[in-house]
């Protein structure tokens, strides 16, 4: 599993020396109790699908015994992007589109963090599409899992980037008529190395989504369906066995290293299936750097950073 | 005084050799010509002889080619702009002779390729003209197939020849610029270089000689304000950045990108300007101050996200390299219009800290302030330079690094509790701590854009937003009264007091003395803290009768530059009026004292 999240990796030649804080690595601690890790109550309507994406959290903390301080939840803006403030713990709420470049900036000087990024549907790919796709294409080491509900909620039911097509919303009286995002294809195209789909309504897969997202060495996406009762109700009930739907789970035989069969899951109809489409190991972003790092930093072993420095104006004289 | 050259060049006099103090030449040719290299050379020579420099340069918003232009004024004594005329002017083509001539002083030189430049028979009693076929001798001198590449370095032996120039220095710094490459690429160089020296200038003119400089004591070095800023950067104990390339910021990203590594740090270039202040934002979160920057319409899409900044009270450094506006505008000239931006850009109550470096030395040191003010005042600052300051080089004397340096890591010691915007703070400023540190109480902040309580958590209470708003405005009100007030130039009383910011000290300076010494009554002051203004400027003020603001902006709907309306707001001064431009060009000295006469025997207009 990713230690970075109990405890402090080893700072040689890491971009870790920038600024990791020094913490005995062999203390014991017991997990969190939901009481502790619990902050403002949500401010979600009854019955949003969020609720137990948050639970989730709480319970993926409790179980893999995440320290408190070193729990790190960011978001943009939208309702699931209010997330940060329902977790007692080192928590970020940005502007609207921008979270995965805020969290790039964490995980980037602080290889000992592993950052959680939640956010929507419209956060993720219509205002911060851009960034999705060059967060993913970077391969720097995050989380990130979208609660994606078909619908602008906060501004109260404007179509979204997933609305299906005929989906009618306040500015789409007569019906949806652009064509929607599908956030695994687009996941896969861009290059991320993990690509997951889950449904609020399956708790027990979504802690295993999320745990198998935390342990990937890279961005890892995670599609989670979570249903907008106020604005969008029923509609993920095709992929709900309670409401009549099915919920399938990605087939045995699919191999998760293969692009072209991901993407080829992933256009299936709704409800689709439910599991990680595409995991691949590749260097992160974060190595890379760590590399770039370790080679020019054997150049100038034993100098104070001023005599650094002083070798470039050495060269001004 | 460089009118000594003038005075002593008289066409078929003797060949003998004059003393000099100082001397303006402008270099005339393509952009791919290599003039900037010639100015290079002479400038860092400059520097390693004590001498002072400085200089000027145009370049083309093309994407190869164009006509360019360098200008160098280097000097025995003090050197404050890059000045107004010059002594010579060396001519490539035909065209850099006819636009340039104008430049020339009567009397200068003009040192042309008279391969490529025919002379007008009508400018020959104005100017000395010297015509040498440079493109030939480098063909000549070099051989091969490298046509007449190679021929800004003859160039530089003809003016190392012309004036006397130290030659096993100048060898020292070609061979450094061309170390590690083909040493066949540096014999090029050396045999063009002693081409042009050996050339006998047409044996027609006198030579001239730099009367020695005072000692300075101790090293200078020699850099444009890019790169005094960027390593400024490191010297302050920035490790992070993010940045996106727009012209004439690129130079500082590219600078951090290369450097940054050997610290352990790193800079990122993102997918848009957007990313690039969220990641730094994200990267001073995580800990240490941390830095993006731009020029003109990249700042105006960060401003959202410097709202943030402001509202969640997080330390950032933004670099603003002016340049000509709006839009697109003049991406290679030199405007300083994004003062108000700066200053007042976004949306919503949202003060920040404005500071602007007058030369290439203050880069180095106000970028090492701005990371003080904003770790100190956990608030965003931004560093206003512009086209002119950031490609300019300048001599200064070499900072101690061991003294300079500071080491900005976060600590991540445990406390017992932790409230970031406690209201009970004196002076208002916030604390942050960075994610990784344990809070003994439980109870985690939240940073964010809504408004807050103290704890970071959200609230609509009307009362909060009020204080919260008054807090972030009190920080900023007890920085300005920390500030130094400003050096007046000249005596603190007169006729007129020449206010200016920014890039523009030299030539204001320049004016200040050229003023005085022709018997006029002229001050000067120049603001370094744009935002907060520093405290007791209206006691300056009521010296003069006369407070002008120099500024390279528009005079605005009501007459006033974007420092000049700050300053009539603040202290309801009539006497307060502007000389604003717009040409994208530095100011000449005698532009500001032209127009300061025009302005003050125009009494007091728009009362």
């Amino acid at each position: 599993m990713s230690q970075t999240l109990t405890e402090t990796p080893e700072r040689a030649g890491n971009i870790a020396t920038v600024a990791a804080p020094v913490v005995p690595a062999t203390e014991e601690r017991k997990g969190l109790t939901k009481k502790e890790i619990a902050a403002d109550h949500p401010t979600w309507c009854p019955g949003c699908g969020d609720f137990s994406v948050l639970a989730l959290y709480f319970k993926l903390i409790e179980k893999r015994k995440m320290w408190h301080e070193k729990i790190t939840t960011v978001a943009g803006i939208g309702c699931s992007s209010r997330f940060p403030y329902f977790v007692q713990a080192h928590g970020v709420h940005f502007i609207h589109g921008r979270a995965l470049p805020f969290a790039s900036g964490i995980s980037l000087s602080r290889p000992d963090l592993h950052v959680f990024v939640f956010g929507g549907d419209g956060d993720a790919f219509s205002i911060g599409g851009n960034h999705f796709n060059h967060t993913a294409r970077k391969n720097v080491k995050m989380t990130y899992c979208v609660m994606d509900n078909w619908v602008y909620g906060l501004t109260k039911k404007q179509t979204s980037p997933t609305s299906p097509l005929g989906f009618k919303s306040k500015t789409d009286q007569w019906g949806a008529v652009d064509y929607p995002i599908n956030p695994m294809k687009q996941a896969i195209s861009a290059g991320a190395t993990f690509v997951a789909r889950t449904t609020h309504t399956n708790p027990n897969h979504v802690l295993a989504m999320m745990e198998a997202a935390m342990d990937h060495d890279g961005f890892s996406f995670i599609e989670c369906l979570s249903e907008c009762v106020e604005f969008y109700e029923g509609a993920f009930d095709a992929s709900n066995p309670r409401k009549g739907g099915v919920f399938n789970e990605v087939p045995k035989s699919h191999d998760v290293t293969d692009e072209f069969a991901a993407y080829k899951l992933a256009s299936e109809p709704f409800p689709g299936n439910f599991g990680i489409f595409y995991k691949v190991n590749k260097p992160t972003k974060n190595a890379k750097e760590a590399e770039i790092n370790a080679s020019y930093q054997s150049k100038v072993t034993g100098l104070k950073d001023w005599q650094i420095l002083q070798k470039n104006f050495d060269k001004l004289r | 005084m460089s009118d000594s050259i003038a005075a002593m060049s008289s066409p078929g006099g003797a060949a003998k050799v004059s003393s000099i103090n100082e001397v303006v030449i402008r270099i005339a040719g393509n952009s791919q010509d290599g003039i900037q290299a010639i100015g290079g050379f002479l400038a860092r020579l400059a520097g390693r002889s004590e001498q002072e420099v400085m200089t000027f340069m145009t370049i083309p918003a093309t994407i190869s080619g164009g006509a360019s232009i360098f200008q160098v004024r280097m000097g025995s004594g003090e050197v404050l702009s890059s000045g107004d005329e010059a002594d010579v002017l060396m001519a490539f083509y035909q065209h850099s002779y006819d636009s340039h001539l104008s430049s020339l002083k009567k009397g200068g030189i003009v040192l042309f390729d008279s391969d490529h430049v025919v002379p007008n028979e009508e400018f020959k009693k104005d100017y000395h003209h010297l015509g040498i076929p440079i493109s030939g001798l480098t063909v000549e001198a070099i051989g091969g197939t490298a046509k007449d590449k190679g021929k800004n370095i003859l160039a530089l032996g003809l003016i190392a020849k012309m004036f006397d120039l130290n030659i096993p220095k100048l060898e020292k710094l070609i061979g450094e610029r061309f170390t590690g490459k083909d040493p066949s690429i540096l014999n090029n160089a050396l045999a063009a270089f002693h081409a042009g020296y050996a050339n006998p200038l047409g044996n027609v003119m006198e030579t001239f000689k730099f009367v020695a400089a005072q000692s300075k004591g101790g090293h200078q070095v020699v850099m444009n304000g890019n790169e005094a800023l960027g390593y400024g950067l490191i010297a302050a104990g920035v490790r992070f950045g993010a940045g996106y390339p727009i012209t004439p910021w690129s130079d500082i990203m590219e600078l951090l990108r290369r450097e940054l590594p050997k610290y352990g740090g790193t800079f990122v270039q993102t997918e848009d300007e957007i990313a690039a202040i969220s990641m730094a934002i994200g990267g001073s979160y995580a800990g240490r101050v941390a830095v993006t920057g731009s020029s003109g319409p990249g700042i105006s899409l960060k401003t959202e996200a410097l709202g943030w900044a402001v509202m969640a009270e997080m330390p950032l450094v933004i670099v603003d390299v002016q340049r000509g506006g709006p839009s697109t505008g003049m991406p290679t000239n030199i405007e300083q219009s994004d003062l108000n931006i700066a200053i007042n850009g976004g949306h919503g109550d949202s003060p920040r800290v404005v500071i602007a470096p007058a030369n290439v030395e203050d880069c180095f040191y106000m970028a090492i302030e701005a990371v003080n003010i904003a770790k100190k005042y956990s608030v965003p600052v931004i560093i206003l330079t512009d086209q002119g300051i950031a490609t300019r080089i300048e001599a200064f004397t070499e900072p101690n690094l061991e003294k300079v340096c500071q080491d900005i890591s976060p600590d991540f010691t445990p406390v017992a509790e932790h409230k970031p915007y406690d209201l009970s703070k004196p002076d208002g400023i916030t604390t942050h701590l960075p994610p990784g540190t344990k809070i003994n109480s439980g109870k985690y902040p939240i940073v964010t854009g809504l408004e807050h309580d103290e704890l970071g958590h959200p609230t609509g209470s009307p009362k909060l937003h009020m204080q919260m708003t008054a807090k972030r405005r009190k920080k900023l009100q007890a920085l300005g009264a920390s500030l130094p007030v400003p050096k007046i130039y000249g005596p603190p009383e007169g006729n007129i007091l020449l206010v200016g910011w920014g890039s523009t000290e030299g030539p204001i300076r320049e004016a200040v003395d050229r003023a005085r010494a022709a018997g006029d009554s002229v001050s000067s002051i120049h603001i370094k803290h744009v935002n907060p203004l520093p405290n007791g400027l209206e006691n300056i003020f009521s010296g003069f009768n006369h407070v002008l603001v120099v500024e390279m902006n528009d005079e605005g709907l009501y007459g006033f530059g974007q420092l000049g309306q700050i300053l009539r707001a603040r202290y309801c001064d009539a006497k307060i009026q502007g000389i604003n431009k717009t040409d994208g060009l530095t100011w000449k000295v005698k532009e500001i004292l032209e127009r300061a006469k025009t302005n003050v025997s125009a009494g007091l207009r728009k009362l």
